[in-house]
């Protein structure tokens, strides 16, 4: 019994590392250009078949690597190209857009790609696991769960060290004043976006080594990453990471007792932050 | 005149609906298609009843349209075959899950109430795929369908003569679109609109803005529940896709496309949108990155609408 409820709580982990990585990147877009990004899990689903297209090429690690930045890269084309145009219009439209943009990435993989599920390959040594009594702990769980602390850290870094991440935070509190400071603002959001895809993009390579390559495997990470954003609260980057662990611990405990809750439960949480804190809870007062 | 313009739209609006089902077969095409529009029709303009005259972003609408649509079928396969009783359960549960969610969002503005109808719209989503025993899963609910309409003196079949479905199913939209009317030209649509155009002066007038935006948000899901019920009637079967989020984005696509601060745009964004996917997917399997496509260039080159366009020209 406790070894299941630690393999489950250590499931939960791993996944709400990943709503975390998703919603990071989602609430950095929302904070700075009141975008939600529905497209987010394409952009996941790219990153995914990209490194599965790269491996033959630049190998496992290779892959994991660049991967991410040329997803960021697609991204920062799209901002660039459509999501920009809509900056200061009624977020209805940038929703519609990205809406859009979601349903022509799945498209398109498929079309690429295939329909069907496609194998991906993690190193031997990584799938093994590490000790015969914590059978769940595989090389591979606990890498990821290494590479997304690492993301996450470094995310943290960049946003209260460097002059960009300044510039990210200011932003999100007052655009106008930062702007007027001499910050060339659309360049900054230009990137900011860029940054937020690297997030989808790496949380893609590293969720196709334990869920499989499938054209629709941003669709069910997604939601739970909205939900990690509100639990969270809204413009706080913290609550959001601490919003994913969150429910994704949650999740999995509830798996031990009630499989079939373990979906429904984080509802129920975002039923709850909303009814006892709107705000969320990390989020600050007044902002929505 | 533009009181004269505004009724002749209106008698030729009807007059295209009352006679859809004897031109749609010469036009090429068929009278079921015609029922779709009418029932996605009544579902956007229930959207708009709180997107467009409310002023308020939901996208999460399908939930209460695949309420509707369940409560209709489960009660019909498992209680009562009677259409009018799987009416009414249909209708009632929607307003009732819309009322009790209602409370927990309207404290909540823009993108942040957007992303709490998305989210909670997915509960519904959930228990429908995984409630297999009752719901059937990702079946859906099938081995059921709709009773001919029992009217005491008369009997109409509507199970098998499609144009009498058509004419049924128009005399609920509009029922659905009177109704609507006629609240939004009383004091409390007015109430609305002034919500709409300058939230904080409306609450410093003193009205209860919180309160409206709730009411809103019921008259609007009930609305759309009624479209879920006609939409479960129309396919004699309901499966988990009728309330997934991409059917919310279809919604308001259809709003916006056919003119959100006009009362019968989305009707013409609903019969445009239909009759465009109609022809996309009986030609091409990639019809979903033609429908992504027609999202984007709406938003970019058409944000206005139809019936915005038409406007803007005559105003001008």
């Amino acid at each position: 019994m406790t070894q299941l409820l630690l393999f489950n709580v250590f499931n939960g982990l791993i996944i709400g590392a990943f709503y975390a990585l998703m919603a990071l990147g989602l609430s950095l877009i929302l904070n700075l250009s009141g975008v939600i990004n529905f497209a987010h899990g394409g952009f996941l689903a790219i990153g995914g078949y990209l490194a599965y297209t790269l491996i033959p090429y630049l190998g496992f690690w290779g892959a994991l690597l660049v991967s991410p930045f040329l997803v960021a890269f697609i991204g920062i084309v799209i901002e660039r190209v459509l999501i920009r145009r809509l900056y200061g219009r009624d977020p209805l439209y940038s929703l519609l857009l990205t809406f859009g943009l979601a349903f022509m990435i799945e498209d398109g993989t498929r079309f690429i790609w295939g329909a069907q599920s496609l194998p991906y390959q993690i190193p031997g040594w990584l799938a093994a696991p590490l000790s015969s009594e914590y059978f769940f702990l595989t090389g591979y769980r606990v890498f990821m769960m290494i590479l997304v602390g690492a993301a996450v850290l470094g995310l943290f870094l960049i946003l209260n060290h460097t002059r960009l991440g300044l510039r990210i935070r200011a932003g999100t509190l007052d655009l106008e004043t930062v702007s007027v400071l001499g910050v060339n603002v659309r360049v900054l959001r230009n990137l900011n976006f860029g940054l937020g895809i690297y997030l989808a993009g790496l949380a893609g390579v590293l969720a196709v080594g334990m869920l499989g390559l499938e054209p629709t495997i941003g669709d069910n990470l997604i939601m739970p990453s909205f939900i990690a954003i509100i639990v969270g609260g809204l413009g706080s980057l913290p609550g959001t990471l601490v919003g994913g662990l969150l429910i994704g611990v949650a999740s999995g405990v509830t798996s031990v007792f009630f499989p079939s809750a373990s979906e429904a439960v984080i509802y129920v949480m975002m039923a709850a932050v909303l009814i006892v804190r709107p705000r969320g809870l990390l989020g600050e007062e007044g902002r929505f | 005149m533009p009181k004269l313009d505004k009724s002749a739209g209106d008698i030729l609006i009807w007059l295209l609906l009352m006679t859809a089902p004897y031109w749609l077969p010469a036009a090429g095409s068929y009278v079921e298609l015609g029922t779709h529009v009418v029932v996605y029709a009544l579902a956007a303009m229930a959207l708009n009843f709180l997107l467009g005259h409310t002023g308020v972003l939901s996208f999460g609408h399908a939930a209460y349209f695949g309420l509707g649509a369940y409560g209709t079928a489960m009660t019909i396969k498992y209680l009562y075959s009677g259409t009018l009783l799987g009416m009414l359960v249909g209708v009632v549960v929607a307003t009732l899950a819309a009322a009790i969610i209602g409370p927990m969002i309207v404290r909540l503005r823009g993108v942040y109430f957007a992303m709490c109808t998305i989210a909670f719209g997915q509960v519904f989503y959930f228990i429908a795929f995984q409630w297999r025993t009752a719901t059937g899963g990702d079946d859906g609910v099938s081995a059921w369908h709709r009773m001919p309409l029992d009217l005491g003196i008369t009997s109409v079949d509507i199970l098998n003569n499609p144009k009498a479905f058509y004419f049924f199913a128009l005399a609920m939209f509009g029922i659905c679109a009177a109704a609507m009317a006629f609240l939004l030209r009383s004091p409390f649509g007015r109430t609305l609109l002034a919500i709409r155009e300058n939230e904080r002066r409306a609450r410093f007038l003193g009205i209860p803005v919180d309160r409206h935006i709730w009411m809103s948000w019921v008259i609007s899901c009930f609305f759309v529940g009624v479209a879920g019920t006609l939409f479960a009637l129309m396919n004699n079967f309901v499966d988990p896709r009728a309330l997934r989020w991409d059917q919310s984005g279809n919604f308001v696509i259809m709003a916006v496309l056919g003119g959100m601060r006009s009362f019968w745009g989305p009707l013409i964004g609903a019969a445009i949108f239909l009759v465009l996917q109609d022809y996309i997917s009986s030609h091409t399997e990639n019809w979903m990155s033609f429908i992504g496509l027609f999202f984007v260039l709406i938003v970019l080159f058409f944000p206005r609408g139809v019936l915005g366009l038409v406007r803007g020209r005559s105003a001008s």
